[in-house]
């Protein structure tokens, strides 16, 4: 088990955000965590990378406790994320953001090649390279946080509402890009609201209402199971 | 790699910075060089007062000289404030808390007025100035890492008023504690910096000119840490945490750690100057260190260009020097108006003007200028 996030729970001061969920996630797979607005999918994603202490329960990656290990030294371990909203820096250009992403690492060598690896995967960003992060377009940023993340060299990528706000032509080619870097061997949980895709090309998938899981089981098993078709797929 | 071309992307030579960039090495050098020995010049008496003709820049009212010493401390001020804000983006509301700990601190150990020799006997004589300045910018820069350890976990508005406190808290301790600092009858007999030519000291009582030009050096000294560490591995750190803090601690920047740094920084650069500025006056007391001349340093990093090096400098400078120049104007017309006492009016002003004109500074930062404007787009979608 590559993270394991064991009976956790998360206070906004007196409000309880997370109620004891326990979520795991295998190495090699893509894991989705599916739910409305204000379910607690993003505060779940803080409480992993560390920008937001836990009041109890614990998380594991790769069998240690890390829920008190400082959230710079996380990314260290190899758990990076492309936060909600993207978070592209907007005064750094496109490759600034990109060595942005690999700022904890010294392998330079290794460090040009991923950022080739990423150019392949995105090919618009290199059209960009010397673009200022903040004027690019929705999707062109969306990519950008995607290949950041990526030039951390992550055990385990975890992608905030990576199809937030763009054109479903978009969000098609974003997740088959979630889906090429998975077969290329990253583990990834990807937090979404845009349920049919997550769960069509997730292996497993958790249901988050209220910060509580409510539902767990494969992909393909929630995609037609009828409680999630009703809630999150607009079919009744 | 494919883009070894492409160093830092670039950016289009583009207003002042943009066109020295656009120079060729040399040329750029040679530019900068001219205009440092302009400014060396400044002070002497045919560049004051040159024969023939009449030089506009000059100061009428008060001592040319003096005006250079006063605008050069505010431009060392505000090359440490823009470390502070303008790098790391963390709004201090209180830089001028450090100046008076660099100031006290040079005064205590150097004078033999100090009441650590007379009343206390803690110090048997007093130190001598090489020694005593480096003490002091160390105790400056431990103040600002006192201030920041506990104040840097918080973020924005927070960090702002626990700032505006501190330099409050300096100010008043200065007031009250007669038993060590002298309360408003201050400490004096300051010394000045060593150094004689010819028999004769080289900082006198009476020409302020070679503590310009020690200053100057000073500047320049400071310039080059200051640019070297804005282009490192910490002003990148710098850059992510004042963009967007969190996006930078996913990054794997350890942030309160650069955070902390940069107070310290800062905290350095304003002891520096505050005990510089000791060792030209040779007496001082509590009422120098009012509020104002921190939100007046926080006014000329934000002038000139919050996050630029070159707009710090100008920033400082205009500060401190136009408003001598106009009283030196209004003198001149026959019009008696004691500019100093306006000038908050007029920088007050102005800011708002710059703020909805030209928000980035006069002489802004390429990236601060993208920043912004990004936040601009931001509050027009209504996010």
């Amino acid at each position: 088990m590559l993270l394991e996030i064991d009976n956790v729970t998360l206070h906004y001061g007196r409000i309880k955000a997370l109620h004891g969920i326990s979520i795991h996630v295998n190495e090699g797979e893509v894991v989705a965590l599916i739910g409305a607005n204000g379910a607690g999918k993003s505060t779940t994603m803080r409480a992993i990378s560390g920008l937001r202490a836990i009041s109890s329960g614990a998380i594991r990656f790769q069998g240690e406790d890390i829920s008190k290990v400082r959230a710079d030294l996380r990314v260290v371990k190899g758990i990076c994320q492309s936060p909600e909203g993207r978070g592209v820096f907007p005064g750094m250009t496109v490759k600034e953001n990109l060595e942005m992403g690999a700022y904890m690492r010294r392998d330079n060598a290794a460090i040009a090649e991923d950022m080739e690896r990423v150019f392949t995967l995105f090919p618009r960003l290199k059209e960009r390279i010397k673009q200022a992060g903040g004027t690019l377009s929705g999707g062109e940023q969306q990519m950008l946080a995607v290949g950041r993340a990526l030039m951390g060299r992550p055990k385990l990528l975890l992608l905030d509402e990576p199809s937030m706000g763009l054109a479903p032509m978009l969000i098609q080619q974003i997740f088959n890009i979630i889906t090429e870097i998975n077969q290329q061997g990253t583990t990834v949980l990807v937090v979404e609201q845009n349920a049919q895709q997550a769960l069509s090309r997730a292996h497993r998938a958790y249901v988050l209402e209220t910060g509580n899981i409510v539902k767990e089981g494969s992909g393909a098993d929630l995609l037609h199971d009828p409680a999630v078709k009703a809630a999150y797929l607009g079919v009744a | 790699m494919t883009d070894v071309q492409i160093k830092n992307g670039a950016p289009e030579p583009r207003g002042f910075t943009g066109k020295l960039n656009a120079m060729s090495k040399p040329g750029r050098w040679a530019a900068i060089t001219a205009l440092v020995a302009l400014f060396y010049l400044m002070p002497l008496g045919w560049f004051a007062d040159p024969p023939g003709f009449y030089n506009p820049l000059v100061t009428f009212s008060s001592d040319f000289g003096t005006v250079l010493f006063d605008a050069a401390i505010f431009v060392l001020l505000a090359i440490g404030l823009n470390v502070v804000v303008g790098f790391a983006g963390l709004l201090d509301l209180g830089y001028f808390g450090f100046f008076a700990v660099g100031a006290y601190a040079m005064a205590l150990l150097t004078s033999p007025a100090s009441k650590l020799i007379t009343d206390y006997h803690w110090l048997d004589s007093p130190w001598p100035w090489l020694a005593a300045l480096p003490v002091a910018i160390v105790i400056t820069a431990l103040t600002g890492v006192l201030l920041g350890w506990p104040t840097l976990r918080l973020r924005g508005d927070y960090l702002a008023i626990v700032t505006l406190g501190f330099a409050e808290m300096i100010r008043v301790i200065a007031v009250q504690s007669e038993w060590v600092l002298g309360g408003d009858r201050g400490i004096s007999a300051i010394p000045h910096p060593p150094g004689e030519i010819g028999g004769e000291p080289i900082f006198g009582f009476v020409d302020p000119k070679p503590y310009y030009w020690l200053v100057l050096t000073v500047i320049i000294v400071v310039v080059f840490g200051v640019r070297n560490l804005a282009r490192s591995r910490v002003g990148r750190a710098w850059v992510s945490i004042r963009e967007d803090e969190d996006a930078a601690e996913l990054m794997g920047v350890p942030t309160f750690k650069f955070k902390l740094w940069a107070f310290a920084i800062g905290a350095t650069i304003g002891g520096l100057s505050g005990a510089l500025w000791a060792s030209k006056v040779n007496f001082m007391n509590s009422t120098t260190f009012s509020l104002e001349n921190s939100i007046l340093v926080l006014a000329a990093v934000i002038l000139g260009g919050a996050g630029s090096i070159p707009g710090a400098i100008l920033g400082g400078f205009l500060v401190a020097y136009v408003p001598e120049w106009l009283r030196g104007l209004g003198g001149f017309l026959g019009l008696d108006i004691n500019t100093t006492e306006y000038r908050y009016l007029i920088f007050g002003l102005v800011l708002i003007v710059m703020m909805i004109f030209r928000p980035q500074g006069i002489w802004p930062n390429r990236r601060r200028e993208a920043e912004i404007k990004d936040r601009q787009k931001e509050v027009a979608v209504g996010e």
